[in-house]
């Protein structure tokens, strides 16, 4: 035995492949639409989701029991929004450009349908060690569509990788650029993550016929 | 042996096998299969969906071959080595240089365009273990017709990756396909390379890279070519033009000379600048007789898109009219434009009668295709006019429309149920 039981370690497994809440139950795609034209702005959006499902997930699952379920929602409400507002503030503390980037959509992390989800759906349930493992691996599982995503979006649309250029200079025509190649804007529009993620969902159902529903 | 027995003993020996439908389409395409039917009763009728998709390519080659003289024509024109051809058939227009131009630029988009497309369509068909469907036939045919002449190749290719899979192949293929294909090859290379599909400079052979000469420092005249839309979308804007002999400078607006650019003959004939099928009225209305006469295209929703796209012309007249829009205004120079002249600018026609009638993505009902024509014509010049930085609307329009088709039908249908319906528990009651 490691270092989690078979149990525990699928909590955090299937979210990251055939449970994957963005690509199997199709939740969180807004954010995943919006901010995800840069590869940075993917990863620290996926930190932050982390960190307040992590979180999230042990609080409501610590007052699972002290909560009435009539007012369960506004409960859940005030526990997402405080931990969002400390994202926020941390973002705009220690890196301010970027907050400016994510904009609305680090505040929206309140309405992200995964974290009001797994808080229903698991936490309310469950003990707080498994549940923060549920809460770390569904943000997993979002982490890895928001940076697949955007390491496409920003190398095909940019041609840079986290702000560092890799296909050479396309003003200098510089690298690939010196053979005529461009950067397709098509990629940073909303339009193209929504196909990019409807590729990832073809590729993974073709691979695994479970997942397929008639 | 000849090749065809060497197909049919090829066909029989991959039966069953991953790369059977490549082999098939092979022979279907070039020879009349041997296999014959054996029995229940049949009807024979010619128009299958290889018949109809070679009508319409055939209604297409004028186009091709226009835009090849064409292409040439404007390369020359622009660099001054000849005069303005007069008329349809003017003498400098249908001349061996214009179409050695025109074969060089127009020939490898045509090959990339189907190479490429059919490529995509024959691993569709043999991973998915279907036979090949003649859709792309037409497809292939028009992508070339409605890009700018000097689009670089790889990114045409990659867009017909993209349109053939994103655009019919994950729907299952032709006959299933929301959008049109062809459609959505275009818009993507106009979302992702906007600077190769609009402006003044792509639409004649030669222009981008003269201005790259001159970038890098080599003295030459830059060559542009607009199209009237390009023009007209600066309306509003001043334009500083050289005095001549030391005269002060005449300042003017854009949308003032449109006027002077291209007469309404070269606008018909097609002796302007555009993408490269679509430029030809004049042709564009023999094709559309052509599929009418057929009953390829239907004429419902070609003469529908251009009763939309008059009624919102004349109502933007009508706004002009009534002066509720200054000469100010940036709409100005095209909501001024007499409203039959839209069906001249631009590629409406062409829409009209090559896009819209697509029996795919069209509505199928016939009251369904009055609307969906119609609201085809009417959004295109909306968009035409009210959007500068999409100065041509019609591809955009008819894919939103591809869209909404489904739509339509349903209503339609519904609204003769209900019809129905009604009569009857009248004659029950």
């Amino acid at each position: 035995m490691g270092l989690l039981s078979k149990k525990d370690a699928a909590l955090i497994k299937d979210p990251l492949t055939d449970n994957n809440p963005i690509t199997i139950q199709v939740l969180g795609i807004c954010s995943a639409l919006a901010i995800t034209a840069e590869l940075e702005a993917s990863i620290v959006m996926s930190i932050s989701v982390l960190f307040v499902m992590g979180v999230g997930n042990v609080v409501i699952s610590l007052m699972r029991n002290i909560i009435p379920s009539k007012i369960r929602i506004i409960a859940q409400l005030i526990v997402v929004a405080t931990l969002v507002i400390i994202v926020d503030l941390v973002l705009k503390a220690f890196a301010y450009e970027l907050s400016k980037t994510l904009s609305v959509f680090v505040g929206l992390i309140i309405t992200n349908c995964i974290i009001m989800g797994r808080f229903e759906a698991f936490a309310l349930g469950n003990g707080p060690w498994r549940s923060f493992l549920d809460g770390i691996g569904n943000a997993l599982g979002y982490a890895v569509i928001l940076i697949i995503v955007g390491f496409f979006r920003e190398l095909l649309g940019s041609g840079t990788l986290l702000g560092i250029p890799v296909l050479g200079d396309p003003i200098e025509k510089t690298g690939l650029y010196s053979i005529g190649y461009e950067n397709n804007g098509f990629m940073l529009l909303s339009p193209m993550a929504l196909i990019v993620v409807g590729i990832i969902i073809w590729i993974q159902r073709t691979r695994n016929k479970d997942l397929v529903e008639d | 042996m000849g090749l065809k027995s060497n197909l049919h003993n090829l066909k029989e020996k991959y039966k069953g096998k991953k790369m059977a439908p490549a082999f098939n389409a092979l022979h279907t395409f070039l020879y009349l299969p041997n296999e014959t039917t054996h029995n229940g009763t049949h009807i024979k009728a010619a128009d299958d969906l290889k018949r109809t998709m070679n009508t319409v390519i055939m209604a297409l080659v004028p186009c091709l071959i226009f835009g090849m003289f064409n292409a040439g024509y404007q390369h020359y024109l622009a660099l001054g080595e000849i005069e303005a051809s007069n008329g349809f058939l003017g003498s400098t227009f249908w001349t061996l240089d214009n179409l050695v131009v025109g074969l060089w630029q127009v020939l490898p988009l045509v090959v990339v365009s189907y190479g490429v497309g059919l490529a995509v369509e024959f691993l569709f068909a043999v991973i998915k273990g279907h036979e090949v469907e003649e859709g792309y036939l037409v497809t292939g045919m028009l992508v070339p017709l409605i890009v700018p002449v000097d689009i670089p190749l790889w990114m045409l290719a990659v867009a017909v990756v993209f349109g053939v899979v994103i655009g019919k192949e994950v729907f299952g293929g032709t006959g299933m396909n929301i959008l049109n294909p062809a459609l959505t090859i275009r818009a993507f290379l106009f979302f992702a390379y906007p600077t190769w599909m609009s402006g003044d400079k792509v639409w004649v052979h030669g222009a981008v890279e003269r201005d790259q000469m001159i970038a890098s420092g080599q003295n030459l005249d830059a060559i542009s070519g607009e199209t009237l839309l390009g023009y007209y979308a600066k309306s509003g804007q001043e334009l500083t033009l050289a005095g001549s002999n030391g005269a002060a400078d005449v300042v003017t607006t854009y949308g003032d000379r449109a006027s002077e650019l291209y007469s309404i003959w070269d606008m018909f004939w097609g002796l302007i600048p555009g993408s490269v099928g679509e430029t030809s009225k004049f042709l564009i209305i023999i094709g559309a007789l052509f599929l009418i006469f057929t009953k390829v295209g239907s004429w419902r929703i070609i003469l529908s898109t251009l009763i939309g796209a008059l009624v919102m012309g004349l109502i933007f007249n009508g706004v002009v009219d009534a002066g509720w829009i200054g000469e100010s205004s940036k709409f100005y120079g095209l909501m001024s434009v007499p409203f039959w002249q839209h069906l001249i600018i631009g590629s409406i026609l062409f829409g009209a009668v090559y896009m819209a009638t697509d029996p795919v993505t069209a509505s199928q009902t016939n009251k369904g295709k009055w609307i969906y024509g119609f609201l085809i014509g009417f959004i295109s010049i909306m968009i035409r006019v009210f959007n500068p930085a999409y100065p041509e609307g019609v591809f955009l329009a008819i894919l939103l429309m591809n869209v909404f088709a489904p739509t339509i039908d349903h209503y339609v249908v519904q609204g003769n149920v209900k019809r129905r319906m009604k009569r009857l528990k009248v004659k029950t009651a």
